[in-house]
């Protein structure tokens, strides 16, 4: 079998993996950063003297698809890193059929996507961002006619997708006594909080609805009209899931309308293009899905990025 | 009661204001020239007086009014209100306790994340069309950091309880060490910042705490470090804040209140790694209302002589 003599190609395709890696010597891989190009991939490795079957592994998280074209185009392709709890953004129908690993870190951000959807949800309740904008361009009056917000306590939280993420939410939001329940697939007998087999009776039943379930076909415009008319004028939305939970469309006619009171938002349908129907909007917070990017998070994830790549590459590749 | 004179020296809930108006003779005073004309026509008829944040009865004002018996606060904080000169007196004092506590506890975490994992300038990215450039960059983590609580008073320990719902470390400084409590403590606010992630201001404004974070506490707290402050303007050396700030010797801040309210300090607006709120702290329907109802109730409670609800002197 031949030995690898050239450090191997490694696509980079997420913007957040420039720390640590970058700094080793002598150089193992040689980090291709594709991020920052707008190129097709095909023209990004003709600029970059890399031929396509020298790339054997990508990096990624959930801002960028890794789709069929891109997996044909690596003939090579073994590995798929994605930092993410997703995978959505990969099709994984072609890496089975092309037997290429898919190694998923997105545990590491746990606390991170649960951090974001309390912060969004706080934000919101008590307009911190309006707030904000509204303090930098204060006057001479004392402003006590800014709206006022409302309290955390006693709130009920429907929590849709009660997994790890979901988990760490309602350990967060329990602190601040907000009253949680949840929407599953299954009913999870190891927690106390009341289950409802049902969307639209979780949104009856909850003053905000926190979305942290995978993005399935089952899941698809979960958040449809019904369900944020059940939920109600005093309700609020916060997705850190996936933008196409939630019937965006609709979305954005219930909060300009009133028909819900408010909405956090970290994932859309198109991104990275948001709605501009949103943007005049103060009843709306709004994050370019940055739920998992924190520095805490990636310096951790460095460690098991570089792990991954040398399990791989160590691994002699056959010769068929 | 219709008959009984109140002077109002503080911006209220309307909803107050007009609860004053409906049971009492009430006189407004909050600005200067508007006291003076009310002073010389009825200071001798006034029995009571409606403060808040924004405004308290000092010593000269106590004196003025020779049949004031009590001074009710729509705030928690009273330090616009000459308590020496109220004990001296005889005159009573209440405030409102308790009803705040889990809203500025909320907002306090609310504040952290914002300034934390810059939620604020992430809406600014999206709304302004940036996010079409490029991803936004890396923040800070909250879970996991060490919170130190300056005052572990009522608020402080609310606040304290949420950071552990994100496996925060807590650690305190206080007047006093509280041999019940399970947090860190250390002796001074130097010592606190030196370590600690996020500093969080949590008591009350008295002479003592007037400045209390200086140039050395804010050194000490260091350029990845956070201020938060929910208690007073004045608790914070202001022009060392933004030059600390601006000089990047403190890491961000969040700030809910100012040495002169309503002026802000423009040097702060440019920048990304603060948060700017309008003194909103308690500002949620149903605390403002309790709050509102707490002072009527304290005033008709001294007026039919029966026991104040909360009283402070």
């Amino acid at each position: 079998m031949a030995e690898e003599e050239e450090v191997p190609a490694i696509l980079v395709l997420a913007s957040s993996f420039g720390i640590d890696i970058k700094s080793q010597n002598p150089p193992k891989y040689r980090f291709l950063e594709a991020f920052s190009s707008n190129l097709p991939l095909l023209q990004f490795l003709q600029q970059q003297q890399t031929l396509p079957p020298s790339v054997r592994a990508i990096i990624c998280n959930a801002l960028k698809p890794v789709t069929a074209d891109v997996i044909r185009s690596l003939p090579s392709l073994g590995l798929v890193v994605t930092a993410s709890a997703g995978t959505d953004h990969i099709d994984l129908t072609e890496c089975r059929r092309r037997r290429i690993q898919v190694v998923n870190i997105g545990g590491l951000f746990t606390a991170d996507v649960a951090d974001m959807a309390v912060a969004l949800l706080i934000d919101v309740l008590f307009k911190i961002s309006a707030g904000d904008r509204f303090a930098r361009n204060w006057g001479l009056s004392k402003p006590l006619g800014f709206p006022f917000g409302s309290k955390l306590g006693g709130k009920r939280v429907g929590i849709i997708g009660l997994g790890r993420i979901g988990g760490e939410v309602a350990k967060r939001l329990e602190a601040f006594d907000c009253i949680i329940k949840y929407h599953s697939r299954n009913k999870n007998p190891s927690v106390s909080y009341t289950f409802y087999s049902n969307v639209v009776d979780l949104a009856s039943n909850s003053d905000v609805l926190v979305l942290c379930c995978p993005l399935t076909e089952q899941t698809r415009h979960l958040i449809n009209k019904e369900v944020m008319l059940a939920l109600g004028k005093d309700g609020i939305i916060i997705n850190v899931g996936r933008g196409a939970l939630i019937d965006e469309k609709e979305l954005v006619q219930c909060l300009v309308k009133g028909e819900i009171r408010g909405a956090g938002l970290d994932v859309f349908e198109d991104e990275p293009n948001v709605p501009k129907g949103l943007f005049p909007l103060d009843n709306v917070v709004l994050s370019p899905h940055a739920a998992a990017l924190t520095l805490d998070g990636f310096k951790d994830s460095c460690e098991y990025v570089t792990q991954s790549l040398d399990t791989f590459f160590s691994i002699k590749p056959q010769v068929s | 009661m219709g008959s009984i004179s109140v002077l109002l020296v503080g911006k209220v809930l309307p909803y107050l204001e007009q609860e004053l108006d409906k049971r009492y003779n009430l006189f407004r005073g909050i600005d200067p020239s508007q006291r003076a004309a009310v002073l010389r026509d009825h200071a001798s008829s006034i029995r009571a007086v409606v403060a808040s944040s924004s405004g308290g009865p000092d010593a000269a004002l106590i004196e003025a009014l020779p049949k004031l018996e009590i001074v009710s606060s729509f705030s928690v904080g009273v330090d616009r209100i000459d308590l020496q000169k109220c004990k001296e007196k005889g005159v009573r004092v209440t405030n409102t306790p308790d009803v705040l506590t889990d809203e500025v506890a909320d907002l306090t975490i609310g504040l952290i994340l914002a300034v934390l994992r810059r939620i604020c300038e992430c809406d600014r990215y999206v709304r302004s069309g940036n996010w079409k450039k490029g991803d936004y960059k890396l923040t800070t983590k909250f879970s996991g950091k060490t919170l130190g609580i300056l005052g572990l008073g009522r608020i402080g320990a609310a606040v304290a309880k949420r950071a552990e719902g994100f496996d925060c470390s807590i650690c305190y400084y206080s007047r006093n060490e509280k041999p019940d409590s399970k947090y860190k403590y250390y002796p001074s606010v130097v010592e606190l910042a030196s370590n600690c992630d996020v500093l969080v201001v949590a008591c009350p404004l008295t002479p003592e705490t007037h400045h209390i974070i200086n140039r050395e506490v804010i050194n000490a707290l260091g350029p990845k470090g956070v201020l938060i402050n929910i208690g007073r303007g004045k608790h914070v050396d202001e022009p060392e804040l933004v030059s600390a700030l601006l000089e990047g010797r403190l890491g961000g801040a969040g700030l809910d209140v100012f040495e002169k309210e309503p002026h802000v300090p423009e040097e702060l607006f440019g920048l990304e790694n603060v948060v700017l709120l309008p003194h909103v702290g308690s500002a949620t329907v149903e605390t403002r209302t309790a709050m509102a109802d707490l002072v009527l109730d304290n005033l008709e409670a001294h007026f039919l002589g029966k026991p104040l609800l909360t009283p402070l002197v």
